[in-house]
Formats: C-alpha cells, structure tokens, sequence
C-alpha cells in the first residue's frame, strides 16, 4: 500500500507526574487502527517508562506499564531506546521490562520489540520517519 | 449516575452503563447488566467475557475490537473467532458490549 507512513511516537518525560507518557501510549493505540508503520521512541526520561517493577500505589494512579506488552497485539513493534540515556541514568536494557511480538511473517516467531539505539542511530531513525509526534 | 441492583445491593454505572468501580464486579451483575443489554450469557458468551477479563488483568487495556477477535481467533479457534460469530453473539460490538458486561471500562479509541 503506497499511502502507508512513518509515524514515530517520540516519549521523553517519565511514565507519571505528568500526563504525556499515558496520553502518548492511548494515541498510538487509538491510531493503530489506521494500519499505518509506527514506531516508538525512548529518550532523555522517557525511558523510564519502560521499566519493570513499577508499582504506583504510592501515589494513586494506575500502573500502566503493561500496557505497552500489548503492543504487539496492535502491530507495534519497533520500541526504540536510546543507549546514551539509559546510561546517564543508571539504567541498562536489563531493567526494562520485557516486551516480545509475534512475528507473522515468520511463523509467529517471538521476538523482542525493544531496540536499543545509540543517539547517533537515533537521529537516523527519526529522519526517516514521515511523521514524528513528540511527548 | 444511576445504578444496578444485584443481590440486594446497588452498582453504580456511568450514563452508558459501564460500571464505576471495576471491584465492584461479580458473576451476578455480568448476568444484571447483561439482561439490560437484551443478552442471554450462553457458555460462548462467557468464554468471551473472561477473555477479556484476563486481557485486562495482563495488560491493563480492554482491546479494540480487531485485536479482540484476532486474539480469540488465536484462542478459541476461527469458527468464534470471526467478526460475524462475535456480531451474533454482541449485537451492538463485541468489544463495546463485552466489556460493558465484563465490569471493564469502554475500549481506548471506543468512541
């Protein structure tokens, strides 16, 4: 299909405290009903959103981290994280929860979702997108 | 705000008649709301239901329609897991009707 884009979502803000990372994860599921090619980026504290073992409790509201486990179910399945800012952070891939989909063009293979980028590779990404909705 | 009456206790649900506190659910109110909804809960419609209750409980989402099917596809096989057996079985949306009767809230993108 020729009128398919590129639509990156970019997350730069942590999961809570503001209401971006939640309103970021409802449009790409809203918009995935239009079958277009999205993908998904994680940068600067953005890349807490993808954490394991969040627990929200404390501060009441809803722990929405498994959400994006089902982004696989809506043909989601580029989640690009940048290297450089999980390292400033103390973080590496290890702390990011796991997140598979299915592959259908290899016999429902399960495969990992998260792409780890370095800041250069990152920049390639995004310039190769039609549309970059930024969070 | 008005309510269903189960068991001698009243559920608080909004003005499209999904339920207000998703703890407040229980197998007689699925029946409850499911009378409202003009459904009469056959073995197919629970299965459903209690798909989506555990999709719910994983993901922290109620499905859009076409990941529902998809998934039940997966599940259940193609002969439930097809938009015209789901119509049969949810007149008024599989996804939007289900989740009413599941105690979940409307779909996201559910408009």
């Amino acid at each position: 299909m020729s009128d398919v884009k590129k639509f990156l979502y970019v997350n730069r803000k942590a999961p809570y405290g503001t209401i971006y990372a939640l309103e970021s994860l409802e449009v790409v599921l809203i918009g995935a009903a239009f079958e277009q090619d999205v993908s998904l980026a994680f940068l600067d504290d953005g890349v807490f959103q993808l954490t394991k073992g969040q627990k929200t409790d404390g501060i009441g509201v809803k722990n929405f981290s498994p959400t994006f486990r089902a982004l696989g179910d809506y043909e989601v399945t580029k989640l690009y994280v940048e290297k450089e800012s999980l390292e400033e952070r103390g973080l590496t891939e290890d702390d990011l929860q796991e997140i598979m989909y299915e592959d259908e063009d290899d016999d429902w293979e399960e495969k990992p979702s998260i792409r780890i980028v370095s800041r250069a590779e990152m920049a390639d990404v995004m310039a190769d997108q039609d549309v970059v909705l930024s969070f | 705000m008005s309510a269903y009456s189960v068991n001698g206790q009243t559920v608080e649900h909004d003005e499209e008649g999904y339920i207000t506190n998703l703890s407040d659910w229980s197998k007689d109110l699925a029946e409850v709301i499911a009378k409202e909804e003009n459904i009469d809960m056959t073995e197919e419609h629970w299965a459903v239901v209690n798909f989506l209750r555990e999709y719910y409980d994983e993901y922290q989402i109620a499905p859009a329609v076409r990941v529902l099917i998809k998934a039940i596809k997966k599940s259940m096989g193609p002969e439930v897991g097809n938009n015209k057996y789901m119509y049969e079985l949810f007149p008024y949306g599989p996804a939007k009707q289900a989740c009413k009767i599941a105690g979940l809230p409307k779909p996201t993108g559910c408009v």
